[in-house]
């Protein structure tokens, strides 16, 4: 009776440890490139990873978030090849904190900050000065730079402190696309690239904050120690300075970034 | 540790948000559990259904149809500027509205489960004493479903002190009107400023212990 429930035990360790094998093979085919994105660059870097790709067995795996939480994530050991920040601060920071390499650090695109309303307004500054209305989204000055630089244009106009009221702030800058979006604040300073991507009827009226008025929103891009001796994560680093992904990057609502 | 500066605003909005939830919670669930316990329409289960709901959705889906309802476009929203000329959204009450809606079933089902529990005996005792419905309900029901109130005030407070995915899509982090603690911890995570999120979190972490501590001792002794 012993003998039997042994032999069915071994049977059963066989089996698990033997499907336990097949499958991490099966999920380390080619190589593959991991790379944390902030998430206002969603919709470039997808377009980015289909012609990396191509038609090469290699496969780019994208994780979304907020910058300074894939910041804390990185520090505490979380396994991306490549970084791809909002700012150039987080970055930097890694590279301080020996997590990357510092020589490969560099900024991959340059946003531009848009004031927008769906309503049809004349929308300039002049409309901020007047003040008639409720609420205005900006994202979080402190955690976004696209929130940061909202900040600087209100402080240039001089408006900063008068408008306290009625500024709310949201976690990112795509938080502060939906309070707009939904109403809730008549007003949002927003990416461009948001502005860009929506659809004709309910695109209302914006206004494109001109770039003396903010420190230039540069998101910043560098190899992590653990994509080191990744061949992928140098080539896509490479790819990102290339002109092709420049153009796609600047024709989706960024500014080429005049430095290699 | 101790010129760190402490976010007093958010601990005391937070304090707040609970307190009134857990007030206007309780007064609307009482009615809404004593007709559950009792009721033999065949709607129940839809309505218990329906109470149920914030339980198994995810805060952040309650907060986006919030954020789309409470809106100045959207019927409840219009409604309530018509009413009161201000908005919902990025303010306490609409917090305090989309805290009620959230922590519901806390409520409700401690109440429900004490008053079937009471079953129709002492009720029935009580009407051949004379006792009017109102009399019966105060004088019996109540206090033999005390234990059921404690539940439902307790978890529908520390609920509510819990909120984050609620708030973060509706509140619009305004210090002083509706940065709760949570929102306040996150922001700190994200800034990298870790000591002040440390201290904060534990903070909360020892309020809550506290309070399940107490909860339970005064539910012992009650029984």
């Amino acid at each position: 009776m012993k003998s039997m429930i042994l032999r069915y035990l071994h049977a059963y360790l066989i089996g698990g440890l033997g499907t336990v094998f097949a499958l991490s093979m099966a999920s380390v085919s080619a190589e593959d490139l991991h790379i944390a994105v902030a998430a206002n660059f969603t919709k470039p870097i997808k377009q980015l990873k289909q012609v990396f790709e191509g038609n090469s067995k290699h496969r780019v795996i994208i994780s979304f978030g907020a910058t300074g939480q894939l910041y804390t994530q990185i520090k505490h050991g979380a396994p991306f090849d490549l970084f791809l920040a909002a700012d150039m601060k987080r970055p930097k920071m890694l590279v301080d904190d020996g997590m990357a390499v510092a020589e490969s650090l560099l900024t991959y695109a340059v946003g531009k900050l848009v004031l927008w309303s769906p309503q049809a307004l004349d929308l300039q500054a002049n409309v901020l000065r007047l003040g008639k209305f409720n609420h205005l989204a900006i994202a979080h000055p402190k955690m976004a730079p696209y929130g940061t630089a909202a900040k600087q244009v209100l402080e240039k106009l001089e408006l900063w402190q008068t408008l306290q009221g009625k500024i709310v702030r949201g976690n990112n800058v795509s938080q502060a696309y939906q309070f707009t979006a939904t109403g809730n604040a008549e007003l949002g300073f927003i990416a461009l690239s948001q502005y860009k991507a929506i659809q004709g009827n309910s695109r209302g009226s914006h206004w494109i904050v001109p770039e003396q008025m903010y420190d230039p929103i540069q998101q910043g891009a560098v190899l992590l120690k653990k994509g080191q001796n990744n061949p992928l994560a140098k080539a896509f680093l490479a790819f990102l300075k290339s002109p092709l992904a420049r153009q796609m990057i600047e024709e989706l609502g960024y500014v080429e970034p005049n430095l290699s | 540790m101790f010129d760190i500066p402490i976010n007093w605003s958010a601990v005391w909005i937070t304090l707040r948000l609970a307190t009134i939830t857990t007030l206007v919670l309780l007064l609307l669930s009482t009615p809404l559990a004593w007709w559950l316990a009792h009721t033999k329409c065949w709607c129940k289960s839809t309505i218990e259904a329906v109470v149920s709901l914030p339980l198994v959705l995810p805060p952040t889906v309650l907060g986006f149809y919030l954020l789309i309802t409470l809106s100045p476009n959207g019927p409840i929203g219009n409604l309530w500027q018509s009413l009161t000329g201000g908005h919902l959204a990025f303010t306490f009450s609409g917090l305090v509205i989309g805290s009620v809606i959230f922590s519901l079933p806390f409520a409700v089902h401690p109440l429900q489960n004490a008053f079937v529990a009471m079953g129709q005996r002492p009720l029935e005792v009580a009407a051949t004493l004379r006792a009017s419905p109102l009399d019966r309900f105060f004088t019996v029901a109540v206090p033999l479903a005390r234990p059921g109130f404690l539940t439902a005030a307790t978890l529908s407070f520390a609920h509510t002190v819990g909120e984050f995915g609620l708030v973060l899509m509706i509140g619009g982090s305004i210090p002083g009107k509706t940065q709760v603690l949570s929102i306040a911890i996150y922001e700190h995570v994200e800034m990298v400023e870790f000591q002040q999120a440390h201290i904060l979190s534990g903070g909360m972490l020892l309020f809550s212990f506290i309070i399940l501590v107490t909860l339970y001792s005064i539910n012992k002794r009650l029984y």
